[in-house]
């Protein structure tokens, strides 16, 4: 069951890159797995380390100053591609419990929710400016799910908006199998009923016709 | 109500509302494969839950296994590992599998359709963004992650958020070297990479209705590149008889209920669209990409963009770090650029159609000196009837390795890979930095511009090359299926 957040406070790091794509998020080489435990060592893995696994040197992330980020603010369509669920348990198992960007790809933003990693909208101007002040590296941000707003150092308060739905499973976290069957489980099996049974896959198959 | 056919199905499946936008829609054909499986089946067993519905879920072995020799052991010992939990736990779910060996195996959405998994008027999921792929046959298709997996194994449904409509209406008729992956390569470039993020694309114009269903499956595929939920063509005649008598489809009086059901599927005339993007495919050229995300796009004559005249900043960051990757420079011509390898296959193009697109251009020439050329046929089917009309012996002759069917090269989980600094022409879905291994340098072209380039050795463009008529292939078998489905389309029929 995910973690619900609710409040977040932690520091912001400016991924200053647009179109950033689960494949970067981490390699298909790393979706070998049977666990979704420890992937944080594989985020970003190509702009981290080498082709032989050696350190690359001042990745954003693994600079001293934004090693304990827990904020990413990153651009334009941040998570496009692959439907790939491990650049989220990455990301998570990284540290980093919020993405802000302008825009997100579909599948990350639904994966994202299911996992309760916050990912925030904001305009670009707003986004330009909340990376720019990242940059310091001594940027601390105060996230308030509930009341949707950034509070900066100084007073600033930013807001942000979620759907209804998804600002509920952030702060609930809940099983949504049991919640499903529970609340539905009876219009399901109306459904399964009543469905058009010449749509079903016959199971009488014969090898087609080549 | 005016609806779009996209919007009949959604409604037939809807099952619940909750909150303002979230729907609970019921799924009616779950495929899933190795790689983003095992975690959601762990999570069934920690719970102590079932499959819901293991007649409606079928599991295939596509993302890591090798497409070399079928006898060999599987030399990797981590996709060994996953295509046995996929086995294990298709045995303990009881769940039906097109393993490594079954002659059904293939790519997920090759097979799907292929096999008659894939209906008009379906809901169907699998924990691939490709799914998109099955909207070309008129089916709700939805790429999703692990935990929705694990939801839909569980319950047989998923909560999915309402997507807005766009229309993607394609007109006019494609020039003979031409392509719907130029087509779709081109949309995507025009649109950027979030361009549809949030809609449904559903592809549809006098261009859509004439093209085959492979084809139609082609732009399908990618519309996902464009950010597009998923995609979606009414379905038509040519679906209706590219799955009948397929294996798991409808056969007697069931197939007769679901034509009449299939044929109330048209977007009604004045359903709504929140966004229309037009074009005129007449015109278009081979497209080819350039940089590392599909939207960086250019003509296969055209020069490689400078990024000095490109205006907004991050553009301009992203353009410059993509040529500095693809080791290009601001300005050359693309055409002529040398290259290490060519690979034909994927979800995308890897289909029998795209084979004998490839074969009419290859036949009596040869691989340049020094490339790598493969062919990966999208599925083992795919393959035995390449076989049974000959096509592999023009792909043999002309210095193409034949290959055994799987994702391959598209996304190098298996050992089929570029070096680090190796430039290829692929017939896939994604350029992304070091997606076809770390280093590699990818260019997504059509199955024609992938040939012609081969044989040339360099970026080259398919229209220099005359395209061999059907009857001049020499096949040696065809079928009523290949001849109504595949040779017809071409014109060969």
């Amino acid at each position: 069951m995910p973690e619900p957040v609710r409040k977040l406070v932690g520091k912001a790091a400016p991924l200053e890159m647009d179109d950033v794509d689960t494949d970067q998020i981490i390699p298909a080489q790393f979706l070998k797995v049977l666990s979704r435990k420890g992937l944080g060592r594989y985020l970003f893995y190509r702009w981290r380390f080498d082709e032989q696994g050696n350190p690359r040197e001042g990745f954003l992330l693994d600079r001293p100053e934004f090693r304990d980020a827990k904020i990413l603010v990153a651009g334009r369509n941040f998570g496009i591609g692959s439907s790939r669920e491990n650049a989220v348990w990455a990301l998570m198992d990284f540290g980093i419990r919020c993405v802000v960007a302008s825009s997100f790809g579909d599948i990350f933003y639904a994966n994202s929710v299911k996992n309760c990693l916050l990912c925030i909208r904001l305009g670009e101007e707003e986004l330009v400016s909340l990376r720019t002040r990242a940059v310091s590296g001594d940027l601390i941000l105060d996230i308030d799910v509930e009341r949707e707003t950034i509070s900066l150092p100084g007073g600033q308060v930013i807001r942000f908006s979620l759907e209804p739905a998804v600002k509920h499973w952030l702060l609930e976290g809940l099983d949504e199998i049991e919640l499903t069957l529970r609340s539905y489980g009876d219009a399901i099996r109306r459904y399964e009923e009543g469905v058009r049974s010449y749509l079903k896959p016959r199971h009488d198959a014969s090898p087609p016709l080549e | 109500m005016q609806r779009t056919v996209f919007e009949k199905i959604w409604d037939e499946h809807t099952l619940a509302k909750r909150g303002e936008d979230e729907y609970l829609i019921y799924v009616d054909r779950h495929l899933t494969h190795e790689v983003t499986s095992p975690i959601a089946f762990e999570g069934l067993r920690s719970k102590g839950r079932r499959v819901r519905r293991p007649d409606l879920t079928f599991a295939i072995m596509d993302h890591n296994v090798p497409t070399a020799d079928r006898t060999l052991p599987v030399r990797d010992e981590y996709s060994r590992a996953q295509m046995k939990a996929l086995a294990r736990n298709a045995a303990e779910f009881g769940l039906t599998l097109f393993d490594y060996f079954s002659p059904w195996q293939g790519i997920v959405h090759v097979t799907g359709p292929e096999l008659g998994l894939t209906l008009p008027g379906i809901t169907l999921v699998c924990g691939d963004s490709h799914t998109s792929t099955h909207g070309a046959l008129g089916a709700l298709a939805v790429g999703i992650g692990t935990s929705e997996g694990e939801h839909v194994f569980a319950t047989q449904t998923l909560w999915l958020r309402k997507p807005r409509m766009m229309e993607v209406r394609l007109e006019g008729s494609f020039q003979t070297h031409t392509t719907s992956k130029d087509a779709i390569l081109y949309i995507i470039r025009e649109l950027g990479t979030g361009g549809m993020i949030g809609h449904v694309a559903e592809f549809r114009g006098t261009a859509v209705e004439e093209m085959s269903v492979e084809e139609r499956m082609t732009i399908c595929n990618m519309a996902i590149e464009g950010g597009a939920r998923t995609a979606i063509v009414q379905p038509d005649l040519k679906v209706y008889r590219y799955i009948e008598g397929a294996p798991y489809a409808p056969r007697g009086e069931a197939w007769g209920e679901a034509l009449r059901y299939w044929e109330s599927l048209k977007t009604d005339p004045a359903a709504k669209y929140d966004k229309t993007y037009r074009l005129d495919v007449s015109r278009l050229m081979p497209q080819i990409s350039w940089g590392t995300n599909p939207a960086m796009c250019i003509g296969v004559n055209e020069t490689v963009p400078d990024p000095r005249t490109v205006e907004d900043p991050a553009q301009k960051r992203s353009y410059e770090r993509a040529l500095a990757y693809m080791g290009l420079s601001p300005g050359q011509r693309i055409e002529g650029t040398p290259i290490d390898a060519v690979f034909i296959g994927s979800c995308t193009n890897a289909r029998l159609s795209d084979l004998v697109q490839v074969a009419r251009l290859v036949k009596g020439h040869r691989v340049a000196p020094g490339v790598r050329a493969m062919i990966v046929p999208g599925s083992m089917l795919v393959k035995r009837r390449a076989e049974r009309m000959g096509l592999h012996r023009i792909f043999i002759e002309a210095g193409f390795e034949w290959r055994n069917s799987g994702c391959s090269m598209c996304i190098a989980m298996n050992e089929d890979r570029l070096g680090p600094g190796e430039r290829g022409v692929l017939t896939s879905n994604r350029n992304f930095e070091n997606r076809a291994g770390p280093g590699s340098r990818v260019h997504l072209a059509s199955p024609l511009t992938a040939a012609a380039s081969a044989l040339e050795g360099r970026i080259a463009d398919p229209r220099r090359y005359g395209l061999a008529g059907i009857e001049e292939l020499g096949l040696e078998w065809v079928s009523p299926w290949i001849e109504r489905n595949i040779l017809a389309p071409l014109g060969g029929g």
